[in-house]
């Protein structure tokens, strides 16, 4: 790889990253595992003239149940959260999803939060997030703000977040009573971002839907929270009817553009196939549940 | 002395491969491991227009920058007359462009630095000033009246089109075609894709200013032409070349063809007076090297009321892309595609091709495939397949009804072809048994009455490999012979030099084992090597599936005739009569009496220590073998597939090969050319796609759009075999390297049709992707 030349800094504390970032922010770059970072620099699309690697921070990298929720530092790896016991109990939507992501060479290396602070909108956990209304914690000399997965996502590789943030922790509600999730992704190979992917997290009371999250992947242009859909559910028993409209309206909310990897109307209506199934597996797990 | 025990590496004898020691610890020597001394390194800045008027090239700012040793532009190689360099198909290619461009990615300039980072930095400087003009991305656009004219550059050249062939009799086609109970059409697109080797193409030219020596390390399938051509277009003296083929990370096809940037490095090495490096990086590689299919084809076949087929005719448009730089045979325009009759006796045929400039990137090259075997091999199995669901005939029957029997061979084809032998029947067979075929049958209709989508593809292809002979085919008047040079020490082991290539196929194993069977010396005793035109004899290189026909040929007529200067020697050591010598692998002995015997070993010193009277010392000798004729390999590929209704998504549940190439020599090595070339042709079915939009850009410039299969995606193969030996072929052998990419692609894809056949469904064109699959079925009324 031949990028062109750029400075390189890997602070041994958050303090003196958020420092180096105060003051070059606008002309810098962090980089956490590099798995998107640094093929745009190879390819000479990205040429910052700083790169800032947090990879060596300290105690960053833990999956910890903690008050309401289960925090994801900024360096839990794809492969981490595919393996972690905790998630298991507490989310296993996410690991799910963790084991779509690309192969085990880039799982290895990247990181949960640095594909949200990239924002592909073919990026997995994006969805993940919406899916379960999760938050993002970010820090800058300032101090920290607590955001919104769905207010966090402005656009096609664009965020919330000001040059001077780094994102330490990612926050996903624990569920009270009876919950499950699925992810389902139509990718052409292993490796390959979603032609068209969907996460679907629905809490039941009784048999009726107590909330609903449903996230759509590549089908826009960011991770969009499908909210008619999930507001169909709420109250209801999940029929087939009911999931079916479900899903019509997730269909509906989609907004794919025609590409390689398929027609809008095509990408659309797997979008209507998956929320289906998704809906039908993710209620069929919460059943499971021992309340 | 002991009668011969076990002779380790003879023919049928699956050994280890001698090579894959350094393989597998790293210790291979690929280009890009070549560092020599005061080496520089080159970067091409490449055309981000298909079709584009240059009007400037601006070098200033990039020749100042730091470690920058000289820019050059097409201007610059004009003045050494070397803008411009001719091509296999006797067209000429621009070097670097110094008119338009022609292509996205096309050569513009080039930067030699002391780094490869310098160099692209630099390049990134050089500024270039384009009017664009509008790109012809299709042959039916290459066609359209008033279409832009491409080749401006050509005196005479008034539109796009670049030939027209035909093969067989228009006129007893039409009279059959006339009389046909049925006529069954396809009309499909067998789309570009590119054969995309792990390693790219690159290569170091280190000019000796001194001697005038020229030694350009290159990854070539074909270093002795190569050598050849560069005379032809330098003018250096054939003796001052020297091309050296390291071992090179695959091939395919693509590192036929000479590509401008051996040119460029050449010249800046000769310029500068040291060596230059030029590697290719993936996204360089898959949009400016040699391509693969890109043709446009429609088959009608004529048949009677039983399904005997009468007549087959077929037109095919190609697109060429910016410069006509096939590597193939200059007899054959659109290749050998005219053996489109494939596995079948059709008693006529007529085939027509037309052939286009566009703008899109040039040379294609035979992807794992003899000389566009690939294309036709696809188009008359599709065809058939569809005609048997046009016909409600079950398509093994179909075939069976048509093939052509043992006992026509050898077999002349209504195009003018003579396959040398084969028994399609019984490679048939096997596959449909080994696949469980009637009760399958059963099964998918059990499946479809249940709603499910599953579908079971036929494809019994016929191969043509192993060219020449010389007279019929030749590569710029080189003929396609091969040579093998076979070198016996004083310790009784070997060195064989032949000039073929491997990129992985094994010759240093395969060809070990015809010595051993043929001389007796062990193949771990026999070194191979191959690539060094200073020290290989002359040979047409590796493609084609080529090697073991023609270099596999020439080593076994070497070995033999060394064996029989070792018959003399031993006779004069044993004190026998010749006549009254037994060949026994290995050693020599006297009949009736197996104890006076000299081994091979003892016969070898003796050729240096001890020979008869009159006799040359040394054993020895050369041979370049002509083939009479090519190799057929034939065989029956079967695929079941299931469908998902809700994506389109098409999951490949079983694949039974049963491959016939004659004699094996390694079958372990045989069974992982299959292997590939099965993995290939699932991602060419399925997977591998180079497009472009309508301005020209191509689309699967890297590894996330230019899908290749993982082992994740590729099913599981379960191989077969029939033998049926070459004539002609002294050891029996016929190639295989490229049999599955060649029959494949139809399997796979006749079981997609097959699955979709209840809905109407006749052609879906590679690759069949799950969007495609999902518009079918949808216009079907069928959902989820
Ligand atoms: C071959 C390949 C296939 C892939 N396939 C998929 C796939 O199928 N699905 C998928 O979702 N992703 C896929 N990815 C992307 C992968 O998930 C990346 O790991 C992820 O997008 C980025 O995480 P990272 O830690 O590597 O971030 P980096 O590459 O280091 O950074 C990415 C961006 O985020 C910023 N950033 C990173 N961390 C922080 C932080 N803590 N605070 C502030 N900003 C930060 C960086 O400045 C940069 O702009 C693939 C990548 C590759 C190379």
């Amino acid at each position: 790889m031949f990028p062109a030349a750029f400075d390189y800094r890997a602070p041994a504390s958050l303090q003196e990253a958020l420092s180096i970032l105060k003051e070059r922010g606008d002309d810098a770059k962090v980089m956490a595992g590099g798995q998107s970072l640094i093929p745009l620099l190879k390819l000479r699309f990205a040429r910052p003239e700083l790169v800032v690697d947090i990879g060596r921070l300290p105690s960053m990298n833990n999956v910890m149940r903690r008050g309401g929720h289960t925090a994801i530092g900024a360096l839990v790896r794809h492969v981490d959260v595919e393996n972690s016991k905790e998630l298991a109990s507490s989310a296993p939507m996410m690991v799910e999803a963790a084991r779509w992501i690309s192969d085990p060479l880039v799982r290895n290396r990247g990181t949960l939060a640095g594909s949200v602070c990239h924002a592909d909108p073919a990026g997995d956990w994006g969805s993940v997030m919406l899916a379960f209304g999760a938050e993002i914690v970010a820090r800058s000399l300032s101090g920290e703000r607590v955001l919104r997965a769905d207010e966090f996502f402005e656009g096609p590789f664009a965020t919330v977040l000001k040059p001077d943030e780094v994102v330490t922790e990612v926050r996903i509600p624990l569920a009270n009573g009876r919950a499950g999730g699925a992810y389902l992704k139509l990718e052409r190979k292993v490796g390959d971002f979603a032609t068209v992917a969907v996460a679907v997290q629905v809490q039941l009371e009784g048999e009726k839907v107590s909330r609903a999250g449903i996230g759509l992947t590549a089908v826009g242009p960011r991770n969009i929270k499908a909210t008619d859909a999930e507001r169909s559910l709420m109250g209801q028993e999940p029929t087939d009817r009911v999931i079916a409209e479900a899903a019509r309206l997730a269909a509906e909310a989609a907004e794919p553009k025609d590409d390689v990897r398929g027609s809008a109307a095509y990408k659309k209506d797997v979008v209507r196939v998956f929320v289906q199934r998704g809906l039908k597996t993710a209620i069929g797990r919460a059943r499971e549940v021992k309340s | 002395m002991a009668t011969q025990t076990h002779m380790h590496g003879r023919i049928g004898e699956s050994i280890k491969r001698k090579e894959d020691g350094r393989f597998i610890r790293g210790k291979g020597n690929y280009l890009d491991d070549i560092e020599l001394p005061g080496m520089l390194h080159m970067a091409i800045l490449r055309s981000p227009h298909a079709h584009a008027r240059i009007k400037s090239v601006d070098t200033a700012a990039a020749s100042g920058m730091p470690g920058v040793i000289a820019v050059v532009t097409g201007e610059l190689m004009a003045q050494h007359k070397l803008a411009w360099m001719p091509t296999l198909s006797y067209d000429t290619q621009a070097v670097l462009a110094t008119d338009k461009v022609r292509f996205q990615g096309q050569e513009v300039a080039a930067v030699i630095a002391d780094t490869k980072y310098q160099a692209e930095d630099a390049r990134d400087a050089i500024v270039v000033e384009y009017d664009v003009l509008p790109a012809v991305t299709s042959p039916q656009q290459a066609k359209e009246a008033g279409a832009t004219l491409i080749r401006d550059d050509k005196e005479n050249q008034k539109d796009n089109h670049i030939y027209h062939w035909e093969a067989g009799d228009q006129a007893t086609t039409q009279a059959a075609f006339a009389k046909a109970d049925k006529v069954v059409r396809l009309h499909t697109f067998y789309p570009r894709c590119h054969p995309a080797p792990l390693e790219t193409c690159g290569c170091i030219a280190d000019v000796n200013g001194a001697t005038g020596k020229a030694t350009v390390y290159m990854t070539s399938q074909a270093p002795h032409a190569i050598r050849t051509v560069f005379a032809l277009v330098t003018g250096l003296p054939e003796q001052n070349i020297r091309v050296i083929s390291p071992d090179i990370g695959g091939g395919f096809g693509n590192k036929v063809p000479v590509y401008p940037g051996y040119v460029v490095a050449t010249a800046a090495s000769l310029l500068i007076g040291r060596p230059v490096k030029w590697v290719e990086d993936r996204s360089e590689n898959l949009i400016s090297t040699g391509f693969a299919r890109d043709f446009h084809m429609t088959g009608d076949l004529a048949l009677d009321k039983n399904g005997k087929m009468l007549a087959l005719r077929v037109h095919l448009d190609s697109d060429n892309g910016a410069f006509f730089a096939d590597a193939q045979p200059t007899k054959f325009k659109a290749g050998l595609f005219h053996i489109v009759t494939g596995s079948y006796d059709i008693p006529t045929a007529h085939v027509t091709a037309d052939g286009y400039y566009t703008n899109k990137a040039p040379g294609g090259v035979a992807y794992r495939c003899s000389f566009r075997v690939t294309e036709a091999s696809y188009l008359i199995e599709r065809l058939v397949s569809n005609a048997a669901i046009e016909l409600g005939m079950d398509q093994a029957e179909l075939r069976m009804k048509n093939f052509i029997q043992p006992e026509q061979f050898p077999y002349r084809s209504a195009t003018g072809w003579v396959y040398d032998s084969g028994d399609y029947p019984k490679a048939m067979n096997v596959a449909l048994e080994q696949l469980g075929y009637a009760e399958l049958r059963k099964d998918v209709g059990a499946r479809r009455q249940k709603g499910e989508v599953t579908g079971i593809g036929v494809a019994s292809f016929t191969e043509v490999v192993g060219a020449g002979h010389g007279a019929d085919f030749d590569i710029l008047g080189l003929r396609m012979f091969d040579s093998a040079e076979l070198r016996v020490h004083p310790t009784g082991k070997a060195l064989l030099r032949m000039g073929t290539k491997s990129q992985g196929q094994g010759h240093e194993t395969t060809f070990a084992q015809i010595v051993t069977e043929e001389l007796g010396i062990p193949a771990a005793d026999v070194a191979v090597e191959e690539g060094d035109t200073d020290t290989a004899p002359y040979g047409l290189g590796t493609y084609a599936s080529r090697s073991t026909p023609v270099a596999g040929a020439a080593t076994a007529m070497v070995a033999r005739k060394l064996r029989e200067k070792a018959r003399t020697i031993a006779a004069h050591l044993l004190e026998a009569a010749e006549e009254d010598l037994e060949w026994d692998t290995g050693r020599f002995y006297v009949k009736g009496s197996p104890d006076k015997a000299k081994t091979i070993q003892e016969i070898a010193f003796a050729a240096y220590t001890n020979v008869p009277e009159g006799m040359e010392a040394g054993l020895e000798g050369v041979h370049y073998y002509d083939p009479p004729n090519m190799t057929y390999p034939f065989g029956t590929y079967a695929v079941v597939v299931d469908v998902d209704k809700g994506t389109g998504q098409v999951k490949v549940r079983r694949v039974v090969a049963v491959d016939d190439c004659g004699v094996r020599i390694n079958p372990m090595i045989v069974e992982g050319q299959i292997h590939g070339g099965l993995a290939e042709g699932y991602g060419i079915a399925f997977m591998q796609l180079i497009t472009f939009d309508a301005e020209g850009n191509c689309i699967g410039s890297n590894f996330m759009d230019y899908l290749l299969p993982t082992a994740w995606e590729t099913p599981q193969f379960e191989l077969g075999e029939t033998v049926t030996p070459s004539p002609h072929h002294p050891l029996g052998a016929k190639g295989v390297g490229e049999s599955p990419t060649v029959g494949s692609p139809a399997a796979y894809v006749n079981a997609v049709i097959d699955a979709l056949s209840p809905y109407g469904v006749t052609n879906i064109d590679m690759p069949v992707t799950s969007d495609k699959v999902w518009a079918a079925l949808r216009a079907a009324g069928v959902t989820e």
